[in-house]
């Protein structure tokens, strides 16, 4: 494809040359703790340099969420912005969609896959495309 | 170490005032606590000012420009929401320690209107609305339906926290609004995050407040007992690890931390308090908070706005002043002015809206990132 590479819309995104994107973190050796992003120190029991980099599940449950009818200009309402608590209970943010956004319809618990799709059209001030991740209800 | 009184404290009526620059914001208050208790500037041996929006814009020292320069040292404070309530706290240690006798606290804030949080991008592409939300009211909102999915908590006791802090403060001159909103009124307002309705979410006000605090010898010395308010305790307290921090800031472990040692710095327990005044930055949080103080057990907060426990005439009063929601939130401003809140009703000067016999009552205020700083007051 002659199509530009899509950056990763946090560095928590990984895109590999060859094979399907996923979601980086990093664990402490002494403590287990969870971290999405790089770090050297960890904020739990303070140990140094035990860190090391896991590939995070694609799936998990809802935790938490809101539905957002009021953003900032520009920004496309309403939406559900979602808390999941990853299959190896790392916790993650992000927006639960293909699901109607009303109360309704959305249970506490419920099962969703981490999907990875174009950042809904945003691009930056140099014009490239980014690569965000989603959540929607497992099938 | 000696005790600590609040024996001057104010603040201004909360409001817009875009005419008006930060230090002569700031100055109102300061002058009306001083008058308060018949104090100057020349009286005070240094000055904590808390302010937010111009943090590195050294208010403390252009709030002297407006009302006395004596140069005596000044230490300007930003801590979030907290700002003015670490303001009071380093304002109270300092004669805690016995450095000086006699200080001032001053807290201030000029607000936009709108949204906080979220925002602009300062690399790559805007996160809002594609990770989800950080904007506060679905931040709180998402805060609040953990307590939903524990407790099946619903948008109506939420929603009944609003009716309760609009009705209080339709009894405080100095709240940015004086209106009733019956339940209807505010479940159907403007859906901004649910479930936090536009009448569930704290106002963006301009505001400060302002308080004098002696050493007990100070304030014998200058006849200023009869109205001295003692400080109990005085804590402040950062979110210890919770594994939801990174994408769920924690109100709720450091508010627990905090009331712990509150209370054990006062010797009190929850069932002392009088009334309290805590940080209803929206419904949602409230809620938590009932809990979080020890004002009712776990998942029973719920049950407590259902039964006016927590109105005013109720078993503890909560927000009599209209709380953030209705009274107003200048970030820098609030934890001052929840002080002069409590100051009031303790001295019995609270009017309409007087909590009857109140002698012992509590302050909380959570800044996220997180800092959590509650005090304890008694008039003795």
């Amino acid at each position: 494809m002659s199509e530009q590479a899509l950056l990763p819309t946090v560095p928590y995104i990984k895109i590999p040359d060859n094979g399907d994107p996923y979601l980086e973190g990093y664990r402490c050796g002494s403590c287990e703790a969870t971290f999405l992003g790089e770090r050297a120190v960890c904020s739990k029991c303070g140990s140094r340099d035990q860190m090391s980099t896991v590939t995070l599940p694609n799936s998990g449950k809802l935790y938490s969420y809101s539905i957002v009818y009021r953003s900032f200009p520009g920004i496309e309402v309403p939406y559900i912005s979602a808390i999941v608590d990853l299959d190896d209970g790392t916790a993650i943010k992000g927006n639960l969609i293909n699901v109607e956004p009303d109360p309704a319809n959305i249970e506490f618990d419920m099962p969703v896959d981490v999907i990875f799709a174009d950042a809904l059209g945003r691009k930056d001030s140099e014009g490239n495309s980014y690569l965000a991740y989603f959540f929607q209800p497992k099938v | 170490m000696t005790d600590a009184y609040v024996v001057g404290v104010d603040m201004i009526k909360f409001g817009r005032f875009p005419d008006r620059t930060v230090p002569q914001i700031g100055a109102e208050a300061a002058l009306l606590a001083l008058d308060d208790c018949g104090l100057t500037i020349q009286d005070m041996q240094a000055l904590y000012s808390g302010n937010l929006g111009q943090a590195a814009g050294m208010v403390g020292q252009r709030i002297l420009q407006e009302i006395g320069q004596t140069g005596i040292p000044v230490v300007n404070v930003a801590n979030a929401c907290a700002t003015g309530a670490t303001a009071f706290r380093e304002a109270w240690a300092s004669v805690k320690a016995g450095l000086y006798d006699c200080v001032l606290a001053v807290g201030v804030e000029q607000m936009g209107k709108g949204l906080l949080g979220g925002g602009a991008a300062t690399t790559g592409i805007p996160k809002e609305g594609l990770l989800g939300s950080g904007t506060m009211p679905a931040v709180f909102a998402e805060a609040g339906m953990e307590h939903t999915r524990k407790y099946g908590t619903t948008f109506e006791q939420f929603a009944k926290v609003s009716v309760k802090n609009h009705h209080h403060s339709t009894l405080n001159p100095k709240a940015m609004y004086q209106i009733e909103t019956p339940l209807d009124t505010v479940m159907n307002a403007e859906m901004i995050s649910y479930p936090n309705t536009k009448l569930m979410c704290s106002v963006n006000v301009d505001g400060s407040a302002a308080a004098v605090i002696c050493s007990e010898k100070k304030a014998k010395e200058l006849g200023l007992m009869g109205r001295a308010i003692k400080v109990r305790a005085s804590v402040l307290a950062s979110d210890p690890w919770q594994q939801r921090d990174l994408v769920m800031p924690d109100v709720n472990s450091c508010t627990r931390l905090a009331a712990q040692e509150a209370y054990e710095m006062a010797g009190l327990g929850a069932n002392d308090i009088d009334l309290i005044e805590l940080h209803d930055c929206f419904a949602t949080a409230e809620i938590l908070h009932y809990e979080n103080l020890g004002i009712c057990g776990d998942g029973e907060a719920g049950r407590l706005i259902d039964d006016g426990e927590v109105a005013l005439g109720g078993r503890i009063p909560v927000n009599v002043s209209g709380g953030l929601l209705s009274k107003g939130h200048p970030l820098g401003a609030t934890g001052i002015a929840n002080i002069y809140e409590i100051s009031t009703h303790l001295r019995g000067e609270a009017g309409g809206r007087q909590v009857e016999g109140a002698r012992i009552g509590m302050t909380h205020v959570i800044g996220l990132g997180s800092a959590c700083a509650l005090h304890i007051l008694e008039k003795v």
